[in-house]
């Protein structure tokens, strides 16, 4: 039995979705049929518009998908301004304004409180800068991703850049892949870094050689099925092709293919390839991609460079991530900036993007963790940009429990949301900074929050990873999160393992207190990764206790049950939704 | 009348006619039941998997969490509302609420 979203797919999906897009924009919300709702909803993913949670309905997310993070010269201005006009709701967010933007774990740029009246002419202004929201959302050929520095990287072995700008040409608004079973997420990396992330994506081109024709020749092995979502993670799996540059298109036109053709159709919760690769196994995906959807003999795996990864990878003499200041082969320099869970206000994206102007050349560019990186700034004007007063609050050189927070939309704006995520995860920043010493040694400190078991904000390959749970206290349901421990990714990735479960919120910053401290006590010369990996599941659950501190979580309630968690008025009943274009609630006597 | 029911992105909500009238994150007290060892399961929804109509009955099994024991998976089928004169009534998570082994569905609607 086919399902729901497959049969309004089958009706209307891809890139016609926007004529009628445009013809409810243009005759407003109310347009859109009461009974038709869900289907138009479902669809409007694909031009990348999400409809917000409960409480806020008219009201869209809009995601822009921008490849490898980059954001060419004179894009971000563009951002900001639309941020500015369009992207203000009802209420502010008390720590972030009322306009901002959200750097995502994919590289992408989210914007909430869109109105659908505003659609085509946000599109207008994004297309006429080069950028685009199509297929940002729904079941087809996502945000590609990759080394946010991609180019400018003294470790690359390939630049990855181009193959990633090839694929996202190739494959946005093409009507062979527009519709798919699922999502379909690709990664491209060139580095011995391994910052491409490719281990948790569907289909990933990770850096490696092979002799080919006698020749050592640079390209990419290929790696199929991960993905964090759900209970079920999985590291995408080696089927042992090499493919060079100019050989990934067609190596990706076959894989997503494949999908097209063999994923599940019938159980969305069956239907990402990471699924097909456990049922079929990597031999069969290979003789199927081989046999069925590419003409030429596909080469056996290379040489990769694994052992060299460092991003992620728990190690202490490198930092795993792109912060500071770096040179780059052409004798310029990148500067990456932390940007605290990725949400920067309105007025700070616009200095950015004048002082990406002034100091480089005027590109930025998104990382997967949630951070911005300044490009191609020359040695002789470094040290005026670094002492630019917005980089006190993006700093080149954060704490560790500043740079190593990442948190997901949570209940602010998401329906599948089970807690507060971003305001949170900045209060217990906060509070580890002013009460936590790290041990000696420790550089990187990798706390992961997501607001539920999706896995938005990557916490299972995280040091620490929370995500979203209730508990009762005092009879009381609250706010809470599962922890788990030792996540990460390298050469030998790894997830967390859940120790600590269903800990209310505000006893979380005490159990990762205590957790640093046992390490420090018990502790020889091991990473911290390491040393959660020499113990078992019971002496990890022994490690520390969760505790109340005087950290104070002003979201213990259940946000969920708010129409927006940080209104004034909060409850269900007093929202101002749904709106009409100009703001005004619409009432059920309308 | 005829009642269209579904649950939407990745398990959200449940959809009764197109408007968005159950959501995930509440809690639901469920006894007589065999999803864990607890005598009343204190039952975190985090997805609805599969949802149906019977009659005028809206049912759904719901995956998620009993946070007194742990347990972790799906649930039998539990009545989360019905629709009277073409109106949503939803039953209230916190009252006591008994799984269904069995679908009693007349109609058992499509996942997602
Ligand atoms: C309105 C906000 C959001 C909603 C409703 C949402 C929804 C979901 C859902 C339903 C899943 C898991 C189901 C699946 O397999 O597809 C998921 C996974 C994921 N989403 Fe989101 N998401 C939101 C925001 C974000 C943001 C801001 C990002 C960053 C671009 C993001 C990135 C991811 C990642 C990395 C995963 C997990 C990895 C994977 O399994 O592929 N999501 N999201
Ligand atoms: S992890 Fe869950 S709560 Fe967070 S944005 Fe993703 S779907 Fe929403
Ligand atoms: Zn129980």
């Amino acid at each position: 039995m086919s399902t729901n979203v497959e049969g309004w797919k089958d009706e209307v999906y891809g890139e016609e979705i926007r004529e009628h897009l445009f013809e409810f924009a243009e005759e407003g919300w109310e347009s859109i049929p009461d009974d038709e709702h869900d289907a138009w909803f479902e669809r409007f993913k694909w031009w990348g518009l999400y409809h917000q949670r409960n409480g806020q309905e008219s009201y869209f997310m809009m995601r822009i998908g921008t490849p490898n993070g980059v954001l060419e010269p004179g894009q971000l201005e563009v951002v900001a301004d639309i941020a500015d006009e369009y992207a203000r709701g009802p209420a502010d967010n008390p720590e972030f304004g009322g306009a901002y933007c959200d750097w995502t774990t994919r590289q992408s740029i989210q914007l909430h409180w869109i109105r659908i009246e505003d659609v085509p002419e946000i599109f207008d202004k994004l297309e006429a800068n080069g950028l685009s929201t199509m297929q940002a959302c729904g079941d087809s050929w996502r945000n590609i991703v990759g080394c946010p520095v991609a180019g400018k990287d003294k470790h690359e072995h390939v630049d990855a850049w181009p193959v990633a700008e090839q694929l996202h040409e190739e494959f946005k608004g093409n009507d062979a892949y527009e519709n798919l079973p699922r999502k379909w997420k690709v990664s491209v990396t060139g580095c011995d870094e391994g910052c491409g992330q490719g281990d948790i994506n569907d289909l990933a081109f990770e850096p490696a050689e092979k002799e080919i024709d006698g020749e050592e020749t640079m390209g990419f092995n290929v790696r199929v099925g991960g993905g964090l979502s759900r209970k079920e993670p999985r590291f995408a799996r080696d089927i042992d092709v090499f493919c060079t540059p100019e050989d990934a298109p067609k190596v990706s036109a076959g894989m997503s293919a494949l999908f097209r053709d063999y994923g599940d159709r019938d159980d969305r919760f069956n239907a990402r390839i990471k699924f097909l690769v456990d049922e079929w196994g990597t031999e069969k995906i290979r003789r199927v991609l081989q046999e069925e959807y590419v003409e030429y003999e596909l080469p056996s795996a290379g040489d990769d460079l694994r052992d060299q990864y460092t991003y992620n990878a728990g190690r202490q003499d490198e930092h795993g991530d792109h912060i500071g200041v770096h040179e780059q082969p052409d004798g310029n320099y990148y500067v990456g900036l932390n940007v605290m869970v990725g949400r920067m206000g309105v007025d700070d994206v616009r200095e950015l993007a004048a002082l990406a102007d002034e100091y480089g050349s005027g590109e930025v560019r998104l990382t997967q963790r949630q951070n911005v990186i300044v490009t191609d700034v020359p040695e002789g004007s470094l040290d005026a940009f670094l002492d630019e007063p917005l980089l006190e609050d993006y700093s080149p050189d954060p704490h560790p429990f500043m740079r190593g927070s990442i948190a997901c939309t949570g209940t602010e704006f998401c329906s599948l949301s089970i807690v507060e995520t971003k305001n949170r995860q900045v209060r217990y920043a906060r509070w580890l900074k002013e009460n936590v010493e790290l041990p000696d040694g420790i550089q990187d400190f990798h706390i992961h929050l997501s607001g539920c078991t999706a896995s938005c904000a990557q916490p299972q390959i995280a040091d620490i990873s929370l995500r979203g749970m209730k508990t009762r206290k005092d009879g009381e349901p609250v706010e809470a999160f599962d922890i788990g421990l030792g996540g990460g990714l390298g050469e030998d990735p790894h997830f967390a393992d859940w120790i600590a479960m269903r800990v209310a919120a505000d006893e979380v910053p005490g159990y990762i207190r205590n957790v640093l401290t046992a390490y420090e006590d018990e502790s020889g010369e091991e990473s911290f990764r390491e040393f959660i990996a020499a113990r078992d599941e019971e002496e990890l659950e022994e490690l520390a206790e969760p505790e109340e501190t005087d950290y104070a979580d002003p979201y213990m309630h259940n946000t969920k049950m708010t129409w927006y968690p940080y209104a004034e008025e909060d409850a269900m009943d007093d929202r101002p939704t749904p709106a009409r274009a100009d703001g005004t609630p619409i009432t059920a006597d309308d | 009348m005829s009642i269209d029911v579904h649950q939407l992105d990745a398990g959200a909500w449940i959809s009764v006619n197109d408007s968005r009238e159950v959501s995930v994150s509440n809690l639901w007290r469920l006894a007589r039941q065999e999803f864990c060892g607890c005598e009343m399961a204190d039952f975190l929804a985090e997805g609805f998997v599969e949802v149906g109509v019977d009659t005028r009955d809206i049912e759904a099994r719901i995956a998620g969490q009993c946070i007194t024991c742990g347990a972790s998976g799906v649930t039998d089928w539990l009545a989360v509302g019905r629709v009277v004169d073409g109106e949503f009534r939803p039953v209230v998570p916190e009252s006591v609420h008994i799984p269904c082994r069995r679908s009693r569905l007349a109609r058992p609607a499509s996942p997602e």
